[in-house]
C-alpha cells in the first residue's frame, strides 16, 4: 500500500487525504478507511508489566542496536522519564499513581492506522503495509523532520549526530521477523505476557474480554482503539492512562482528515483565484480606459470651450482693433491734413528756400521706381 | 552618476560594514561545522523539538516578511494602485532574496539537504502540506526571479530580453498571488497536523486563514518599514518617482495595514469562539494570547490609523516596527514556543548560540545582498531608457 496519489495543481485535484490505496480513504469521497482488516498489532496490558525491561533488551538485540550505557538490568533508570530515541525503539518507564503500587508503561511506535508521520512525509517515505507496520525508507528520506512534529505519541527519533548519513530511527514492529513467521522481539521476551500479538481485531476482543470479566480491575478503556483513528498497538491498564503518561486528551479523527480541509482548499485556489485576479486586473484596466476617455472628452470639451472663448474675444478685440485703426486713421488723416496746411502755411512764409525742399522730397519715390 | 554609485564602497570601514563582516565570519565557520559535524553539533534540536528557528524564525517569519512582493505588485498591477509603481521593484527584490535564503537556511536544517528535489523526483507526498510547500515556494522563487529580471537586464543593457520578460508582468503578479496565498497559508496549515502538541489558542482550523491574512499584514508593514530604512541608507539611489510617491506610498500601504490588521484581529477571536476556548485567556498562555492580540496586532492597528488621520510618517514607522515584531512573535508562537506546551520545561527548546548565529547570518547576507543589487541595478529608481515604458 502507499499514499493514494492525490495530486494537486496538476489536473489530479481532490483533496489528498487518503491512506490506502486500493480502498481510497478520503474525505473527498465521504468513505472511511477502517484499516486493513488482517493487520497484526500488539496488546499492552499495563496491570501486568513489572518493569523487568526484558523487551528492551531484546529490542536492542533483534534490531542490531548499540549497547547502553547503563545495562537493562539496571533498574535504576527507571528513576527518570524516558522516551524513545535513535537507539531506544522501545522504553519502559515506572510510574507511581497515588496510593497504589508502582506502575509500568511500554511506549514504542504504536503503528497507527492512519499514520500522521505518512501523511505528513512530502517524499511518502513512511508506509503502513497491510500486514501492520508502519515503514521508513531512509534511501529517500530528505530529513525535514515533520513526521516527528507530527506524530502525537512522540515516537520517531532523529540521528543529529550524523552529518552525511542521519535517519528517522523507530521501531517498525520487527516487520522482518514477523515476515520470517516469527514475534516481535519484545513480545517474545516478555515474561509476564503484558504483551499479546495477534491480529487487531482479534486482540479488540481480548482486550474487551479482559474488561467484561474483571471490570473492576481494568479501566474501561482499550487505549488505541480510537486514538489518532486507531494505532495497531492496543492498551489495558487498571489505572487511568493519564497515570502512566499516555496523552488521554488526543483526538479520534485520523491524522490525514486534520488537514484534508486545508488541502481541498488548494484546488479551489488555484481554480478560482486567477478567475478573481484576472478579473481585478480587468476591472482595472476598463476603470483607467474610462477615466482615460473621460478625460480625454473632458478635455475636448474644454479645447472646444476655450477656443470658442478665444475666438469670440479675437472677434471683439478685431473689431475693437477695427474701430480703433479706423479711429487712429481718421485721427491721423486730421493729423496730416493739420499737418499739411501747417506746412503750406509755413511754406507759403518762408517761400524760396522751401520751394527746393520740396522738389527733392517729390523727386524721391520717383527715383525709388527707376531702380 | 558614476561617482554616485560608487560611494558607499568608498567608506568599507563603517561600523555596520565592520560588525556585518564579523557574522560573516562567524556564520562561516559555524556553517562548516553545521556540514561536517551534522545537526547535533551546533543545534539544540531534539526528539521532541525537531524543528528549530531555522524553522520557526528563517522560514516561517522569512516566508511571511517577504510577502511585500507579492503584495505590492497586485495592488500596482492588479488593483489598479498605479502610483505605487515606485515601490514594486524594492519589494520584489525584497521578496526574491527573503525566498532565496529561506531555500538556503531550509538546506541547514535538512538533515541530507542535497535531497532537497527529492520531493519531486521520488516519491509525490502530496498528502503532505509540506509538500504543497516545497513546491509553491519553489515556483514561486522562480516567478520572483522572473519578476525581478527587468532589473538585472537593464543594468546588462540586453534591451530584448528585458522587454519579454516585462511582457509577462500581469501574467507573472497573477501566478505570484496564487502561489504566495498556497504556501503562505500551508505554512499554518503545516500545524493541523498536530493538534496535541499546539496550544489550543494557537491551533485552530483557521490556522491557514490566519497566516495568509497576516501575510498580507506582514508585506505590507514590511515595505513600510524597509522603505523608511532605504530612504536613509540608499537615497542617492532614488529616483525623484520613488521619492515623490514614498509619502503617498506609506500612508496608502499604512491605510491598508490599519484595516487588515483590524481584520485579523476579529478572525483570531472568532477561532477562540468557535473552540469556546475563552477560560484558558486567563491562564498564563492565555496572557501571552492577549499579548499578541492586543500589544501587536490591536495597537499597530490603532497606530498606523492615527498616523494616516494625522499625516504623521514617524506614527506609522513605529506602528510598522511593531506589526512586523508581531509577525515574528505569532511564527514563533505556533511553531515554537505554544508548541510542546505540554512538555516539561526541562524538555523544552531553546535554540543555542549558533543557531541564532546562523539566523543572523542569513538575514545579514539578505541585507548585504539587498545593497550590493540596489547600489547597482535600477530598483529605487528608472532605467533612463525605459523611463516612459511603464
Amino acid at each position: 500500500m502507499s499514499l493514494s496519489r492525490r495530486s494537486f495543481l496538476f489536473g489530479l485535484g481532490a483533496a489528498g487525504t487518503g491512506l490506502a490505496a486500493g480502498k481510497k480513504a478520503s474525505a473527498a469521497t465521504g468513505k472511511e478507511f477502517k484499516g486493513y482488516p488482517d493487520s497484526y498489532g500488539v496488546l499492552h496490558d499495563i496491570s501486568r508489566c513489572v518493569g523487568c525491561r526484558e523487551c528492551e533488551k531484546a529490542c536492542n538485540s533483534v534490531n542490531d542496536l548499540p549497547a547502553p550505557e547503563q545495562p537493562f538490568t539496571d533498574k535504576s533508570v527507571l528513576d527518570e522519564k524516558r522516551r524513545t530515541a535513535k537507539d531506544t525503539f522501545t522504553v519502559v518507564n515506572r510510574f507511581e499513581p497515588k496510593g497504589k503500587k508502582p506502575h509500568f508503561a511500554k511506549i514504542q511506535c504504536n503503528h497507527c492506522q492512519e499514520p500522521a508521520c505518512a501523511s505528513v512525509c512530502f517524499v511518502r517515505a513512511f508506509k503502513k503495509s497491510p500486514e501492520g507496520p508502519v515503514l521508513y525508507n531512509p534511501d529517500i528520506c530528505v530529513g525535514c523532520r515533520y513526521c516527528m512534529v507530527a506524530c502525537p505519541f512522540d515516537v520517531p527519533a532523529y540521528e543529529y549526530d550524523k552529518a552525511f548519513t542521519p535517519r528517522v530511527r523507530k521501531c517498525n514492529l520487527c516487520a522482518p521477523r514477523l515476515a520470517e513467521g516469527k514475534l516481535p522481539g519484545c513480545v517474545e521476551a516478555c515474561p509476564k505476557e503484558a504483551l499479546v500479538f495477534g491480529k487487531r481485531e482479534e486482540l479488540l476482543a481480548i482486550a474487551k474480554e479482559r474488561i467484561r470479566k474483571h471490570p473492576n480491575r481494568y479501566v474501561n478503556h482499550v487505549y488505541g482503539e480510537k486514538e489518532m483513528g486507531g494505532t495497531s498497538w492496543l492498551y489495558l491498564s487498571d489505572v487511568p492512562f493519564d497515570e502512566v503518561g499516555m496523552r488521554t486528551d488526543l483526538v479520534s479523527t485520523p491524522a490525514p482528515a486534520l488537514t484534508a480541509g486545508a488541502l481541498g482548499v488548494v484546488p479551489m485556489v488555484v481554480g478560482l483565484w486567477p478567475v478573481f485576479l484576472t478579473g481585478m486586473y480587468g476591472m482595472t484596466k476598463r476603470r483607467e480606459k474610462v477615466a482615460a476617455q473621460e478625460q480625454k472628452a473632458a478635455v475636448t470639451v474644454a479645447v472646444q470651450e476655450t477656443e470658442a472663448k478665444a475666438a469670440a474675444e479675437l472677434e471683439t478685440r478685431l473689431a475693437k482693433a477695427d474701430a480703433d485703426k479706423k479711429k487712429a486713421l481718421e485721427k491721423a488723416e486730421k493729423e496730416k491734413e493739420a499737418a499739411i496746411a501747417k506746412a503750406l502755411e509755413e511754406a507759403a512764409a518762408e517761400k524760396a528756400p522751401s520751394e527746393e525742399d520740396e522738389a527733392t522730397t517729390g523727386d524721391e519715390p520717383a527715383n525709388g521706381e527707376d531702380k | 552618476m558614476e561617482e554616485q554609485t560608487m560611494a558607499p564602497e568608498k567608506g568599507l570601514m563603517t561600523p555596520f560594514n565592520m560588525i556585518a563582516s564579523v557574522i560573516v565570519v562567524a556564520g562561516i565557520i559555524i556553517t562548516i561545522l553545521r556540514f561536517t559535524k551534522g545537526l547535533g553539533a551546533v543545534t539544540n534540536l531534539s526528539d521532541n523539538s525537531p524543528w528549530g528557528i531555522w524553522i520557526g524564525f528563517d522560514l516561517m517569519v522569512g516566508v511571511a516578511l517577504a510577502a511585500g512582493g507579492y503584495v505590492t505588485s497586485s495592488a500596482c498591477y492588479l488593483f489598479g494602485m498605479k502610483r505605487y509603481h515606485a515601490a514594486v521593484r524594492p519589494a520584489i527584490l525584497t521578496g526574491f532574496l527573503g525566498y532565496f535564503f529561506v531555500v538556503i537556511a531550509l538546506l541547514y536544517d535538512l538533515g541530507r539537504p542535497w535531497r532537497l528535489p527529492y520531493p519531486f523526483l521520488m516519491g509525490w507526498g502530496t498528502t503532505s502540506l509540506l509538500f504543497e510547500v516545497a513546491f509553491c515556494v519553489a515556483l514561486y522563487l522562480t516567478v520572483l526571479f522572473l519578476e525581478f529580471s527587468p532589473a538585472a537586464l537593464e543594468w546588462l543593457g540586453l534591451k530584448k530580453a528585458r522587454n519579454l520578460a516585462y511582457k509577462l508582468t500581469i501574467l507573472l503578479t497573477i501566478f505570484g498571488v496564487v502561489l504566495s496565498t498556497l504556501h503562505q497559508s500551508s505554512l499554518g496549515a503545516l500545524f493541523l497536523a498536530a493538534p496535541s502538541k499546539l496550544h489550543p489558542l494557537w491551533y485552530t482550523p483557521y490556522l491557514p486563514v490566519y497566516f495568509f491574512v497576516s501575510s498580507v499584514i506582514a508585506g505590507l508593514s514590511m515595505v513600510i518599514f524597509e522603505g523608511s530604512i532605504s530612504h536613509k541608507a540608499l537615497h542617492h539611489r532614488m529616483g525623484k518617482e520613488y521619492l515623490d510617491n514614498h509619502d503617498g506610498l506609506t500612508l496608502g500601504f499604512a491605510k491598508a495595514a490599519s484595516m487588515v490588521l483590524a481584520g485579523y484581529f476579529t478572525i483570531k477571536w472568532v477561532g477562540v469562539a468557535a473552540a469556546g476556548h475563552w477560560s484558558l485567556l486567563t491562564t498564563n498562555y492565555g496572557l501571552w494570547f492577549l499579548v499578541e492580540m492586543f500589544g501587536f496586532i490591536a495597537l499597530p492597528s490603532v497606530l498606523y490609523a492615527v498616523g494616516v488621520r494625522e499625516k504623521k510618517y514617524g506614527v506609522i514607522k513605529i506602528a510598522s516596527v511593531i506589526a512586523v515584531l508581531g509577525i515574528i512573535v505569532n511564527r514563533l508562537n505556533v511553531s515554537l514556543i505554544c508548541f510542546n506546551w505540554h512538555l516539561p520545561s526541562s524538555e523544552r527548546y531553546f535554540p543555542s548560540w549558533m543557531e541564532i548565529v546562523i539566523s543572523v547570518f542569513m538575514v545579514t547576507l539578505i541585507v548585504l545582498a539587498f545593497r550590493f543589487i540596489a547600489n547597482r541595478m535600477p530598483i529605487f529608481d528608472t532605467h533612463p531608457d525605459y523611463r516612459d515604458n511603464h
